[in-house]
């Protein structure tokens, strides 16, 4: 294992929305580079539509929740989830969120550095709407210069989860690259 | 080759440490946070090509009746249920503590704190305490691996079950484990008759007791489970004492609030019987001890010196709900006198969970509601429960509980001048798990009500697993089917009818005919036949979508938004009109007739 990677992310979103797969996806990008990995996720009653977080740990932890102010980063696939999950960031954090239109940093008790995607919108013009989540990611590996993990890496994972159904492989592609490559 | 590590969840870290550990019979009922580790057995026996035998058993009595055979044989064998699930098995769990096991025995019962998708926050390893068994208590995914061969060996060494209790936060981590080569599987079963303890009277039992607690004397001793210290930090007059996950934050805590090198953390890894010496010791050296453990104070109450533990007796750790490690944060920097700001998550509602787009169960109530609008409607436990928000569920107790409640509503309310209808809702899995029972008893009893068997030909709320109507297995083996209907009729129900609840007047018509039936004959049961959407899709069943438009004739009355709570129809604060989410519409088109003002239409 490397020493001194250590960062803490929480991706939120609501049930159906794809949030297991894609903290599963980025454990699998860390375990890919020798680095220990916890993860917490929803799952049950909470996964029927109703409001969901998992909490990706990589690096040396015991814990596998993240304690609010201690995040480096959100992924947030449903706007309406920065308001609930904010406080989980530290001084300085980013957060990716899923929106059409542009929401402000923000100031105050959780400072969080925002920037917005429509993953939505994107998803469904580049792939299908089920894929919005990937766009989100695609965002925040772009904008996240930090990361544990770069774009080879994730679609490497992708190209293991998914090997065998080239069609599922390529939108879930197709939509990561097409986060990356968005401006907002 | 595959890989030797791999990102395990919980419940497949338990699987795993199973199969490892040679596990030659794993039975379970499904049950959030349990429901991952019997599938999980299943695939890693079928990578290794191992025997034995796994399945899902009715409920969880038949499940943990069925493992114990097997250890009554001399075979390593397990059962996995949630912690409710352990009050279902509780008959045989407390006579199995008497008669102690043969080979490896292990009881699984995973823990809810918080609760995030149970009906209780019950502490498992109180009724370890109450059978007199020892219960092991993992802090991580790779823990609970390790415990599940310390267990086993606990188990034969002491000839007795052991109760492995994970918690939520254990059962649905992911963390990265290293695989092992699994121990060859014994499967030469060992039967030996021996009457006096495998079927022993009363007088014998007393002896067998005896003999339980002088075993449980002597595992408050074992090595293997003795409590650990996490940290270096030598004894002063302070010491913290914590359990499960809960040990797995408190040693973040420590390193963040600079405690690791001063204040000692001890791990229990097994809460009870809590080791003798260690309670003796600690008690001695320090002046005050925190303990820290989920949900009740199992480990506090036998570290039996009020005066000096703090915890959830003495008001210092909350009694309700999971203990997050924000609160660990607040709790150790009180008690070791450092200071740190309040950090806390409002707990905003957020999202409700709710019936998923397409569900048939939502078109069954939406029915029920038509038929019987001033009815009463017990209801029970699985996705139908959340019938709640269409206001078709006015209560929920247990599994199979609808069934005998409609008959104790009856018996409370027949003198009422006006008998309310009752109509009551139940799972299939639901009802081959308890609803049997009941239903006999209601016949007997003539009790006039309305049972609808929401028959959706699996358990969808865990996570789709098979019911006894399915006619495969937790490897997709063929196995038999058994017929719903049969099993009503042959309980003695004359009337027993299905139909499918897609088409609302219909099935609606039908519920009516039952209620007039039910008055003079007793119980009439509807069966709503319609397969879970989510479960149909995975299996690649035949789905055709129809296209339904939201038409101009829509006022925005807002009618199917809060009768029918469709996820995909949504009439946000101030629109005129209902809005069609495509993305989540499944096609199923029940909406359309769903709509007062006719404005919802199938096109194409």
């Amino acid at each position: 294992m490397k020493n001194g990677t250590a960062q803490q992310l929480v991706i939120s979103g609501v049930g159906g929305q794809g949030v297991l797969f894609l903290t599963r996806l980025l454990a699998e990008a860390a375990m890919d580079k020798g680095l220990a990995v916890f993860t917490s996720e929803t799952h049950g009653m909470a996964q029927r539509g109703g409001t969901v977080i998992s909490h990706l740990k990589v690096g040396d932890f015991t814990s596998p929740m993240i304690r609010p102010g201690c995040a480096d980063g959100l992924l947030v696939l449903k706007e309406e989830n920065l308001d609930l999950h904010a406080g989980y960031g530290r001084a300085g954090a980013w957060a990716v969120v899923n929106s059409r239109h542009p929401v402000p940093s923000r100031q105050g008790d959780c400072p969080l550095e925002v920037a917005t995607v429509d993953a939505f919108g994107l998803a469904r013009e580049v792939a299908s709407p089920r894929s919005s989540n990937l766009v989100v990611l695609g965002r925040a590996i772009t904008i996240c210069r930090d990361m544990f993990c770069g774009p080879d890496d994730i679609v490497r994972v992708l190209e293991r989860r998914l090997a065998g159904d080239e069609q599922r492989l390529h939108k879930a592609v197709t939509a990561f690259r097409a986060g990356m490559k968005a401006q907002q | 080759m595959k890989p030797s590590r791999l990102l395990l969840l919980g419940n497949e870290a338990i699987a795993r440490g199973l199969v490892e550990a040679g596990c030659a019979v794993a039975t379970a009922y499904p049950g959030t946070p349990s429901s991952e580790i019997l599938p999980a057995v299943a695939r890693f026996r079928a990578d290794e090509k191992l025997g034995g035998h796994v399945q899902w058993a009715v409920n969880e009595k038949v499940a943990f009746e069925i493992a114990y055979a097997a250890s009554i044989s001399g075979l390593r064998a397990a059962v996995s249920m949630k912690q409710v699930g352990l009050n279902v098995a509780s008959d045989p769990l407390m006579s199995a503590a008497y008669m102690g096991a043969k080979g490896g025995f292990l009881v699984i019962s995973a823990d809810d704190p918080g609760p995030h998708s149970s009906q209780t926050e019950q502490d498992s390893r109180l009724m370890a305490m109450m059978a007199k068994i020892p219960v092991l208590d993992p802090a991580s995914p790779l823990q609970a691996k390790q415990m599940v061969a310390a267990g086993f060996r606990l188990s034969e060494e002491f000839s007795i079950p052991v109760l492995l209790r994970p918690t939520t936060r254990v059962c649905h981590s992911r963390q990265d484990i290293e695989l092992s080569v699994p121990a060859p599987c014994e499967l030469n079963p060992d039967y030996r008759k021996d009457p006096l303890r495998w079927a022993a009277t009363p007088k014998f039992r007393f002896k067998l007791h005896g003999e339980l607690e002088d075993k449980l004397a002597r595992i408050a001793g074992w090595e293997a489970t003795r409590p650990v210290q996490l940290n270096r930090a030598r004894g002063g007059s302070l010491a913290v004492v914590a359990s499960g996950v809960a040990a797995a934050h408190a040693a973040e805590i420590f390193k963040a609030l600079g405690l690791w090198e001063n204040l000692p953390l001890y791990q229990v890894l097994q809460p009870y019987p809590l080791h003798t010496d260690f309670c003796r010791k600690i008690l001695e050296s320090c002046e005050s001890v925190l303990v820290l453990e989920e949900t009740t104070g199992v480990i506090e109450m036998q570290l039996a010196s009020r005066g000096q533990v703090r915890g959830k007796l003495s008001g210092d750790v909350p009694s309700v709900g999971e203990i997050l490690p924000e609160d660990i944060e607040q709790i150790v920097a009180g008690f070791a006198g450092v200071k740190v700001a309040a950090r806390r998550i409002q707990q905003a509602p957020g999202r409700r969970p709710t019936l998923c787009a397409g569900c048939p169960h939502r078109a069954a109530f939406f029915a029920i509601k038509k038929a019987a609008p001033k009815g009463v409607y017990p209801s029970d436990i699985g996705c139908y429960t959340l019938g709640l928000n269409l206001g078709a569920v006015d209560t929920v107790l247990c599994m199979g509980a609808a069934v005998s409640q409609a008959a104790g509503f009856h018996h409370a309310l027949k003198n009422r001048a006006k008998q309310p209808p009752i109509v009551a809702t139940i799972g299939d899995s639901t009802f081959f798990h308890s609803g049997i029972a009941p239903l006999v008893d209601s016949v007997v009893q003539k009790v006039p009500f309305v049972l609808v068997i929401l028959d959706n030909s699996t358990t969808a709320m865990t996570g789709n697993q098979p019911t006894a109507a399915s006619g495969w297995g937790v490897n997709g083996e063929s196995l038999a089917r058994v017929d719903l209907a049969a099993v009503v009729k042959g309980c003695g129900v004359g009337f027993c009818r299905q139909a499918d609840p897609y088409a609302i007047k219909e099935f609606a018509a039908l519920l009516k005919e039952a209620l007039a039936y039910c008055r003079d004959h007793g119980p009439a049961v509807v069966i709503s036949k319609r397969p879970c959407l989510l479960d149909l899709r995975r299996r690649g069943g035949n789905w055709e979508p129809k296209q339904v438009v939201v038409t101009e004739a829509c006022d925005g009355c807002g009618f199917c938004v809060t009768q029918f709570e469709c996820p995909a129809l949504v009439l946000a604060e101030g629109d005129k009109q209902v809005v069609l989410d495509t993305m989540v519409c499944t096609g199923c088109g029940v909406c359309v007739e769903v709509c007062p003002k006719k404005a919802l239409e199938v096109v194409g």
